[in-house]
């Protein structure tokens, strides 16, 4: 077993892994943060998404010994305690999310488009979600809120 | 009257849940101690266990539980019971579960079914369902291949007189349309986690698009005795420890929140053996299947032959429809006879025949049970009948718009099933869609209406 320290959503946590357990599998069966979910457990689907540093990962194709002092964030931690993101409320406005399986891989793949490319096009959204599958809106709901949500947070940051 | 919700945009009421990840799946329930299950599917489409030897398996650390045919109160489940949650003796499809483990870990598990003896003697399967349909084809099931409904061996819809219909048309034209199978390919797995509970109870967590058909057959698995479950099972019904005790209320069914469905968790397809195992391990299990499980051993879509003959007169009414439909079913019922029936319902689609004669067959195949997929055969039956619908027109030099005025429903229709239609706007809602896709109609269209059969030439 090793020793692991990371800080999800803001708190810190020490725990002990084996070597092979993914960063899923930490953030899922330990710490229970369920909003990752295992939709493939294999890299496909990006449901399990999470930002480590504002880097999106795959957290079922991460071993967790190399997110070691890192900083995770999962949508439960995306907004401050009591609010709600700009993206979050763009997804649920503009019917981003259906079924909700896909919606939080989906959200953070978004942030971290959003932080590189604040003012994106339907093409660039396209390209910035394509590690993510959603198998219920056809997409076009998901592009719809992200652009809501790009044009709402450069007009708040204005 | 001010209309409060139709027009309007009304936000979902789980919405703000997905987006924050408040939203609870079943396998989002966590619970510390939880045994993974883990299943040994056959390796071959079609043969007899010879030999099954699980002692090696039970004698692995950490091993709870393991399972097979013996365990299962009444091994015969569906809308028709017929499949086994465990594979008795003959094995139908490659992947139909024999054994079932529960262990303290996903490597456990694995190494447990590693350690399982199994002996089958292959026989020759047959996959697709027009080969199946022939005398000599090789038997999925004792019984035979076709689905007999009743005593029939299709299921059949008569409406007004064919030959008659045949004889007053000009043109007959006759196509064969084919749909591919499908799988759904939710985003969620199939999941099931089993709980036992104080005083002999269970709660099951599941992925169910259906939850109170599968609890009812999830207690006529473990044969706890309800009014309406009834006894005829097409597999065995055997005694058996696991299972008894429990009465009828004894079960918790918590489910609702499905991520993704789309007709593939119309059928239960972890509840039963993850329920088993829990019972007889006593401790929580958990069975997440894989994504290539899910892929390749979860109900799908099964394929279609659908054959049309159509009588049309040169005006474009179609006078006659013969329709044979042939739907692959896998290697049990599920829900494929039903979906037969829809399909058969609609074989005329949104256009009144006055004669009608169609049968839709229901082949097993040794590939795992079909089931349903949006709309329990709707879906193919529109696609053929809206190709058929534009290769009639373009064989009289019709326009398609003015072929599906000619020929759709009015009010006072009958539909080849007898019911009287009376509230039909196809004609109206074929104008508005005109309008709205920029499509200018000639004058005759636009001013035909639902209200009855008339206009130019009709």
């Amino acid at each position: 077993m090793h020793l692991l320290k990371l800080t999800v959503n803001g708190q810190n946590y020490e725990i002990t892994v084996q070597l092979k357990t993914t960063l899923l599998e930490v953030l899922r069966d330990k710490l229970q943060i369920t909003s990752p979910k295992a939709g493939c457990n294999q890299g496909d689907c990006g449901t399990c998404s999470v930002l480590v540093d504002s880097i999106l990962v795959k957290s079922c194709l991460t071993n967790s010994l190399s997110v070691q002092g890192k900083k995770i964030i999962t949508v439960e931690g995306l907004a401050k305690p009591g609010e709600v993101h700009p993206l979050q409320q763009a997804f649920h406005e503009n019917y981003g999310a259906q079924c909700g399986f896909c919606t939080p891989g989906m959200i953070l793949a978004a942030k971290a488009l959003l932080d590189k490319n604040p003012n994106p096009t339907r093409e660039d959204v396209k390209v910035g979600l394509s590690g993510n599958l959603c198998r219920c809106t056809g997409y076009t709901k998901i592009i719809d809120s992200v652009i809501a949500a790009s044009e709402k947070m450069v007009t708040v940051t204005d | 009257m001010t209309l409060k919700v139709v027009g309007q945009n009304v936000l979902r009421y789980d919405g703000l849940a997905h987006v924050t990840g408040e939203t609870h799946f079943a396998d989002d329930v966590i619970i510390p101690g939880t045994l993974t299950v883990k299943v040994l599917r056959s390796p071959v489409s079609k043969g007899k266990i010879m030999n099954l030897d699980i002692r090696a398996a039970m004698s692995v650390p950490g091993v709870a539980s393991v399972i097979t045919a013996d365990d299962v109160p009444c091994n015969g489940y569906g809308h028709i019971p017929d499949q086994p949650v465990l594979v008795e003796e003959m094995v139908r499809y490659k992947g139909e579960p024999i054994v079932a483990v529960a262990a303290v870990d996903e490597d456990t598990a694995i190494e447990a079914l590693e350690k399982i003896q199994l002996g089958i003697e292959e026989e020759e399967p047959v996959f697709d369902h027009i080969q199946a349909m022939m005398p000599d084809a090789p038997k999925v099931r004792p019984e035979g291949n076709i689905h007999m409904f009743g005593k029939y061996p299709f299921r059949q819809v008569k409406f007004g007189d064919i030959d008659a219909g045949f004889r007053e048309a000009d043109v007959i034209i006759e196509n064969t349309y084919r749909h591919p199978s499908l799988e759904h390919a939710q985003l969620e797995p199939m999941v099931s986690q089993a709980v036992p509970e104080a005083g002999g109870k269970l709660t099951v967590y599941t992925v169910s698009q259906a939850p109170h058909f599968h609890l009812e057959e999830l207690y006529g698995i473990l044969k706890v005795k309800k009014n309406n479950v009834s006894g005829k099972h097409w597999i065995t019904e055997k005694g058996s420890r696991t299972g008894q005790g429990l009465e009828f209320g004894d079960i918790n069914f918590i489910g609702g929140t499905v991520g993704g469905g789309f007709g593939g968790k119309n059928d239960m397809h972890a509840d039963h053996i993850t329920a088993l195992l829990a019972l007889k391990s006593g401790q929580p299990c958990k069975w997440r299947w894989t994504r290539e499980e899910d892929l390749l051993y979860s109900t799908y879509r099964g394929c279609w032959y659908i054959t049309i003959k159509d009588g049309v007169k040169k005006d474009g009414r179609i006078v006659a429809r013969k329709i044979k439909t042939i739907r692959e079913s896998g290697a049990y019922a599920s829900s494929n006879p039903h979906v037969v029936e829809h399909n058969i319902f609609n074989s005329t689609g949104p256009y009144f025949i006055p004669n009608v004669h169609s049968r839709g067959y229901c082949v097993y195949t040794n590939k795992p049970p079909a089931s349903s997929m949006r709309g329990f055969g709707l879906t193919p039956s529109t696609f053929a009948t809206e190709v058929q619908a534009n290769k009639i027109a373009s064989e009289l030099s019709m326009d398609p718009w003015e072929f599906r005025f000619k020929n759709v429903y009015r009010n006072g229709d009958l539909t080849s099933t007898g019911s009287k239609l009376d509230s039909v706007a196809l004609i109206e809602m074929m104008q508005t869609l005109a309008e709205k896709t920029g499509v200018t109609l000639p004058d005759r269209l636009k001013q035909m209406s639902s209200a009855k059969r008339g206009g130019n030439s009709i």
